[in-house]
């Protein structure tokens, strides 16, 4: 009992002396200019020897604190060999060294705090978005404050205007709109009514609602988001794993080889010289601050990259596969190309307008939506010639709405002129709808989908960005898909794709060497997804998209995806620079013990507290990062 | 086998991972191939045994080290 109680204290005063690390550097700084200063001007060596020996003590207490407390759970820390080598210095009488050294040491570390959180910053904004509170239902039928964990699926909330949706729910009663950005990236406000669903963290900006909660805490989208980012950040690559190991043996090794030393050549100087050059700080830092600060680029812009093995594969990427030619167009098609023959085309039109308002063929809805406001005639006797088109009878004509076969089986007669504009109408890539109204053709129309805006520039940077090959592979059959691949320049373009297809077809891929992007909303390509070395989803935030991939367009942006490829590739790049400028300073240094005349303690911990900090920094980089065309 | 993950306070310095890390695995009933530290965002996750430990003896084994408790989640 007594033990304990003694050990409580000690503990007290070490945590006491940690906390004040930063009041301890500050004092030791003054100590040092003083001890300098009456040296140097007053020749005052009793008052110099005086401030530079409490300064040395006072400087070396929180970090012995953090040594013996690393041996107790037998670390040999930087602590370890920093504290020796202040000893070693003090003892012979070298305090001039100790004392700047100690100094060095805390100022080092308490730069690399506030540097560190620079690069974690990004981050750490995304998850401060999480909903703290609820406004719950209680048992006496009143809405009460509570804190987001006590919240439970099947709980009744009140959301107010202007503040953070707490759950992922119904709506049960109000209306108002949500702005979703943190879910979609997309800042427009969402019309919310009964049954619409609302997903937590989100914002209520106007309107009040009730919902039910359907999933709580880590599981709504937002805290799975949260969690995986927060994964992501953390998650080591191969080669990081190696320099982990590496570092766990390397800190005693200096350690050995400082004791070496001294014993051979007999040199305190030269040993404790050895011990502050001895740890790879930089090296363990170096490739999670290059890391944490890409990832948090990423997300701040709508990409989320699932970890450092991915960012590293990311940026090998030489081929990218896009699931359909939908994630390329509009997905919308519209009526481009038109053609007249013979007169009376405003009554053709309502003819037409007519027939195709009975039917929801994707075609027919962009013939209603191109002829717009018409005087609608009564449809008898509709016959749909399944592949071929509809015939009906309207204002007591017989009018026959189809494709080309259509037209023969109606023995309609097509003029010369007529095949010709049919056979240039073909080859810019459209779906053929003729009318002929009593056996004589009056109308040609031709109907594409378009390619989304700013999607050619997009590729563009991509191709701009080294990739190599660009392959749609598309479920459809209507003919565009060599359209849209010839006119963005696509490599590659394969039509009636089933999944299982893709799916083959990305292992092909990957056998000949080709590391594969797959990008896809993961509905129905999941095993493409998960084939591809890396699976990019544009999901607005669904579910299997974000479990499956590695790699999440939030908002299913297209624009993000060059941002999303030059951002791993500049992330990579930032960690290699970050590693080979850990192991050159390590290199340098322990050259310089051995081979130069310079090299002395200080200098040592200038240059390892400098290298940590040129990483930090260099990893900061990638926090502005933009894609430059 | 039960689930914990603790928040602590920012870890900065690089050999605070290791420490923790040890630390953590040094409390018997947890499962030492299941202990990760997370530089970034300050948090030790671990599997333990219910029956032999709890978060509370990790907990005072990694403040024992002079870092803060924030936090902590069993699942």
């Amino acid at each position: 009992m007594q033990t304990t109680k003694r050990e409580g204290r000690w503990l007290s005063v070490q945590r006491f002396i940690l906390s004040k690390k930063n009041h301890i550097m500050t004092i030791s700084i003054i100590l040092i200019v003083i001890g300098f200063v009456s040296k140097l001007v007053f020749k005052n060596q009793m008052i110099a020897i005086c401030s530079l020996a409490i300064a040395s003590v006072l400087g070396v207490l929180p970090i012995a604190i953090q040594a013996v407390q690393a041996l107790k759970v037998k670390v040999i820390s930087i602590d370890v060999l920093v504290t020796i080598a202040v000893i070693g210095a003090f003892l012979i009488k070298n305090l001039e060294e100790s004392a700047i050294v100690t100094f060095l040491f805390l100022f080092g570390s308490f730069l690399e705090q506030r540097t560190l959180n620079k690069t974690r910053s990004a981050i750490k904004e995304l998850t401060e978005m999480a909903p703290e509170s609820a406004l719950k239902l209680m048992e006496n039928g009143e809405f009460e404050e509570v804190e987001v964990d006590e919240v439970d699926v099947g709980d009744v909330l009140l959301v107010k205007t202007g503040s953070k949706i707490p759950v992922d729910g119904t709506v049960l009663a109000g209306e108002g709109y949500v702005n979703e950005a943190s879910i979609t990236g997309e800042s427009v406000p969402v019309s919310k009514k009964k049954d619409s669903g609302v997903y937590a963290g989100t914002i209520l900006e106007n309107g009040t609602i009730q919902i039910i909660a359907n999933r709580v805490g880590e599981d709504t989208t937002f805290g799975r988001i949260i969690e995986l980012v927060e994964e992501a950040q953390d998650s080591k690559s191969e080669a990081e794993r190696f320099i982990d190991r590496f570092s766990k043996y390397y800190t005693p090794a200096v350690l050995v080889l400082a004791f070496m030393v001294w014993l051979i050549i007999r040199d305190v100087e030269i040993a404790i010289t050895i011990l502050v050059l001895g740890c790879p700080g930089a090296l363990v830092i170096g490739v999670p601050v290059s890391n944490v600060a890409g990832i948090g680029n990423g997300a701040r812009h709508g990409v989320l990259l699932k970890g450092s093995e991915i960012i590293s594969d990311f940026s090998k990427v030489d081929t990218i596969v896009f699931d359909k030619t939908g994630t390329l167009t509009i997905g919308n098609p519209k009526v481009i190309d038109k053609e007249v023959y013979g007169g009376n085309t405003e009554k053709v039109l309502s003819y037409l307008a007519s027939v195709e308002k009975e039917s929801d063929h994707p075609l027919a809805k962009a013939i209603v939506e191109y002829i717009g406001d018409t005087t609608l005639y009564t449809v008898e006797k509709t016959d749909v010639v399944k592949g071929s088109g509809i015939v009906a009878y309207v204002d007591g004509h017989r009018v026959a709405v189809g494709n080309v076969s259509l037209m023969v089986k109606e023995n309609v007669p097509l003029s010369e002129k007529a095949k010709a504009d049919i056979s240039s109408f073909q080859e810019r890539g459209n779906s053929l709808v003729l009318t002929a109204v009593d056996g004589e053709l009056k109308v040609l129309m031709g109907i594409r989908d378009q390619i989304r805006e700013g999607v050619k520039e997009d590729l563009q940077k991509l191709k701009k960005l080294g990739v190599k090959n660009l392959v749609v592979l598309s479920g459809d059959n209507q003919g565009t898909v060599d359209l849209v691949a010839k006119e963005l320049g696509l490599t590659e373009a394969h039509e009636n794709m089933l999944p299982e297809d893709k799916a083959a077809y990305i292992e092909k891929l990957i056998a000949k060497g080709q590391i594969v992007a797959f990008v896809g909303d993961g509905v129905n390509d999941s095993p493409s997804l998960v084939l591809a070395q890396v699976g990019i989803a544009m999901g607005g935030g669904t579910d299997v998209a974000i479990e499956t991939s590695d790699v999440v367009l939030m908002n299913s942006d297209f624009s993000r995806l060059p941002h999303a490829l030059g951002l791993a590739k500049a992330t990579a790049r930032n960690m290699r620079q970050n590693i080979i400028i850990a192991v050159g300073v390590i290199v340098i240094l322990l050259a310089s013990v051995f081979l130069s005349e310079w090299m002395n303690m200080t200098i040592g911990m200038l240059a390892h507290e400098g290298s940590i900090l040129v990483v930090i920094f260099n990893g900061m980089r990638l926090l502005r990062y933009k894609l430059k065309y | 086998m039960k689930k914990a993950t603790i928040q602590l306070e920012t870890l900065t310095c690089p050999s605070c991972i290791l420490k923790v890390e040890n630390a953590t695995k040094s409390v018997p009933g947890v499962d030492k191939d299941s202990v990760k530290v997370m530089f970034n965002s300050s948090k030790v996750k671990f599997d333990f045994d219910d029956e032999k430990t709890s978060v509370e003896e990790v907990e005072k084994a990694i403040t024992a080290l002079g870092y803060q408790v924030m936090k902590s989640k069993v699942k």
